[in-house]
């Protein structure tokens, strides 16, 4: 079957119900966003319609330089974590016996319906002095007594790989699946070992897929603003933190918005870049 | 197919059946007088709910819808987008001080009668709160004092001063309020290291107060937005000392828990919640019978017992004994909160207060 391209008006019409959804769903919201981050912010009170740049002139300090700085690199941990532990895992999923993928999938299904709270309070649970897992290597003698681990940047990054991890695996899946099984065997008949033949051929032949990857992770974890509060000290909170901090407790709309909105020009500026590097090395 | 199409409508139907019981009393009420009240959700609403409500039913047959609503200022957010759009998700919140204030600014509170309220005369000044040209926003629903808590099973001995915050020996050990005009941790550390919160009049002294304020951070554990989240900590021993409320600590404390509230011998911080109608209600008759119902000393005195808040109207009007006055307040001079800062230098201090706890 030939796919032709689209012709009339009418070929194009499947596509105005998602254009119609996507334009009032995002595009509304984020122009409003976009409209409230240049108003005028009254003191004590709200916000009143204006064009001003105080909002956007706020922001740029080293402060704030350095709240967006951390998030980065937060998420950007976040993301080279999952991908880490969720290739190889995926890989191996994907060898195994049908009905034990789907118990995996159906497991790691479950861990999306649990909302960020719960997943931060029982990390937080984990993590204590009183009911932590410490208590266990105390108990087993490994350590001599039991300590908190939370708050800490480790705590932190824990639950957001965690959080990040099931959607890594479900997005590796399909590709991993594809992957043509004869490569890995050429591989090792030519004499890879099994290590070898994964880096060699199974990662490079992925690539894309792992860059595509990334970029999600990256940006589901730079939208995390619960669990650096619940694990992390003060210095550990994401400018998504102030944000809500503003939006929520200052009723600083303006201010948020402009926050929000530097954010993600910032975000899809990395991802240009990520993508354009891309492009430049499958030329080379 | 045939008994499977029957039996998927027998059960639609009985379904149907069941969905218009269940609404029916619901259908029921509407004819009836209601009101939509928002009130702290937890312990707060709880208490409302078993203690205070059901009795304002019986007496003057309007219902209560009560609505939980978050601390902060994240309510009055909530309240402001929706009047600016013609909603009322309360008739009547109660609200704290800054929030009143914040929400005066933009004429977001429909100014009460005061005419209306049988028991006016015994309310106490400073909880009726006013707009600047004289007409009432908002009147005192109680007031609660924030109190140095502590784990029993980690500190036998009570703490008597909020110095106890500065204590080296008790690095890593502290669960505080994570915004600045709710903790109102410059008003205490004016009171206890400055001589009085006449010290943050100035922004040198202000500046002054955040720099010994930075002396605590490395005994603060937690900056907590979330109440749960403290007492919860609170109550395991995992952060054994910090800032909480009074009143909810009592209740914990009577649920058999290993906490206590202390009033530092500086005083503990006396904030006040008013009710308030927002200006996009239709109620406001209803809301006028429910404020005059919550001002008489003997519904002041109940909570007091059953909440575990402190009264809003002259103690001598309530039937309270001494006993029970003192679980619920302190002889000790309160610090009372600056709360014009947090209107005229709101974003300012946000903001050194931010730097201060993240940088």
């Amino acid at each position: 079957m030939r796919r032709e391209p689209p012709q009339t008006f009418a070929d194009y019409s499947p596509l105005l119900f998602p254009a119609a959804m996507l334009t009032i769903f995002f595009v509304v919201p984020f122009g409003t966003m976009i409209a409230v981050s240049f108003f005028q912010r009254q003191q004590g009170g709200f916000y009143t319609p204006a064009f001003v740049f105080d909002n956007y002139a706020r922001f740029l300090s080293a402060f704030f330089g350095g709240v967006l700085g951390f998030s980065m690199m937060m998420a950007i941990a976040v993301a080279i974590c999952c991908v880490l532990l969720a290739l190889p895992f995926t890989y191996l999923l994907t060898r195994m016996a049908r009905r034990v993928q789907i118990v995996w999938l159906v497991a790691l299904l479950s861990i999306l319906s649990l909302s960020e709270v719960i997943i931060g309070f029982a990390w937080s649970t984990l993590f204590s002095r009183t009911a932590g897992i410490t208590n266990i290597l105390v108990a087993l003698g490994l350590m001599s007594e039991a300590k908190a681990l939370t708050p800490s940047f480790a705590a932190v990054l824990t639950g957001m790989v965690y959080q990040a991890f099931p959607y890594t695996v479900l997005v590796l899946f399909p590709a991993l699946v594809r992957l043509d099984p004869t490569l890995t065997e050429a591989a090792r008949t030519l004499g890879a070992s099994p290590l070898k033949a994964f880096f060699t051929v199974v990662v490079p032949a992925l690539r894309n897929t792992i860059v595509a990857t990334l970029i999600m992770v990256f940006i589901f974890a730079l939208g995390s603003y619960l669990l650096p509060q619940l694990l992390g000290r003060p210095q550990h909170w994401t400018l998504s933190v102030l944000i809500t901090d503003q939006a929520i407790y200052q009723s600083n709309m303006p201010f948020a918005a402009a926050m929000a909105v530097f954010l993600v020009l910032v975000t899809l500026g990395l991802v240009a870049l990520t993508v354009i590097a891309g492009r430049k090395g499958e030329a080379a | 197919m045939n008994i499977n199409s029957i039996k998927r409508r027998t059960l639609l139907g009985a379904g149907l059946a069941g969905a218009s019981m269940l609404a029916m009393p619901a259908v029921l009420r509407a004819q009836d007088k209601s009101l939509k009240v928002g009130v702290y959700g937890g312990y707060f609403k709880d208490s409302f709910d078993k203690n205070i409500f059901p009795e304002f039913t019986k007496a003057t047959g309007i219902a209560v819808e009560s609505i939980a609503e978050p601390t902060g200022e994240a309510w009055l957010v909530q309240l402001e987008q929706a009047a600016r759009a013609g909603q009322a998700p309360a008739d009547v919140s109660m609200m704290s001080q800054v929030a009143m204030l914040k929400g005066q600014a933009t004429e977001l509170w429909t100014p009460i009668d005061m005419a209306k309220i049988k028991d006016a005369s015994n309310l106490l000044d400073r909880f009726v709160n006013k707009y600047p040209d004289g007409r009432v926003a908002g009147v005192g629903a109680v007031s609660w004092y924030i109190t140095l808590v502590t784990n029993t099973n980690v500190y036998k001995e009570a703490p008597t001063s909020w110095t106890a915050l500065w204590d080296p020996a008790n690095a890593d050990k502290l669960g505080l309020l994570a915004l600045v005009s709710n903790s109102f941790l410059l008003e205490v550390t004016a009171k206890t290291h400055m001589g009085g919160t006449n010290a943050l009049d100035t922004e040198e002294g202000i500046l002054k107060a955040f720099e010994k304020l930075a002396e605590v951070k490395p005994n603060v554990r937690l900056w907590y937005r979330d109440e749960a989240q403290f007492e919860q900590a609170l109550k395991s021993g995992e952060i054994p000392m910090g800032q909480y409320y009074h009143d909810v600590t009592g209740l914990a404390a009577a649920d058999g828990h290993p906490v206590r509230s202390t009033f530092p011998k500086e005083g503990g911080i006396q904030d006040s919640g008013c009710w308030a109608l927002s200006r996009a209600s239709q109620k406001a008759e209803e809301a006028h019978i429910f404020i005059e119902y919550m001002c008489q000393p003997a519904i002041q005195a109940t909570l007091s017992r059953k909440v575990g808040t402190a009264p809003t109207v002259k103690r001598e009007s309530t039937d309270l004994t001494d006993k029970e006055f003192a679980a619920v307040s302190s002889d000790i001079e309160p610090i009372v909160p600056r709360y014009d800062l947090y209107q005229s230098k709101s974003d300012w201090l946000n903001q050194k207060w931010t730097e201060l706890i993240v940088g």
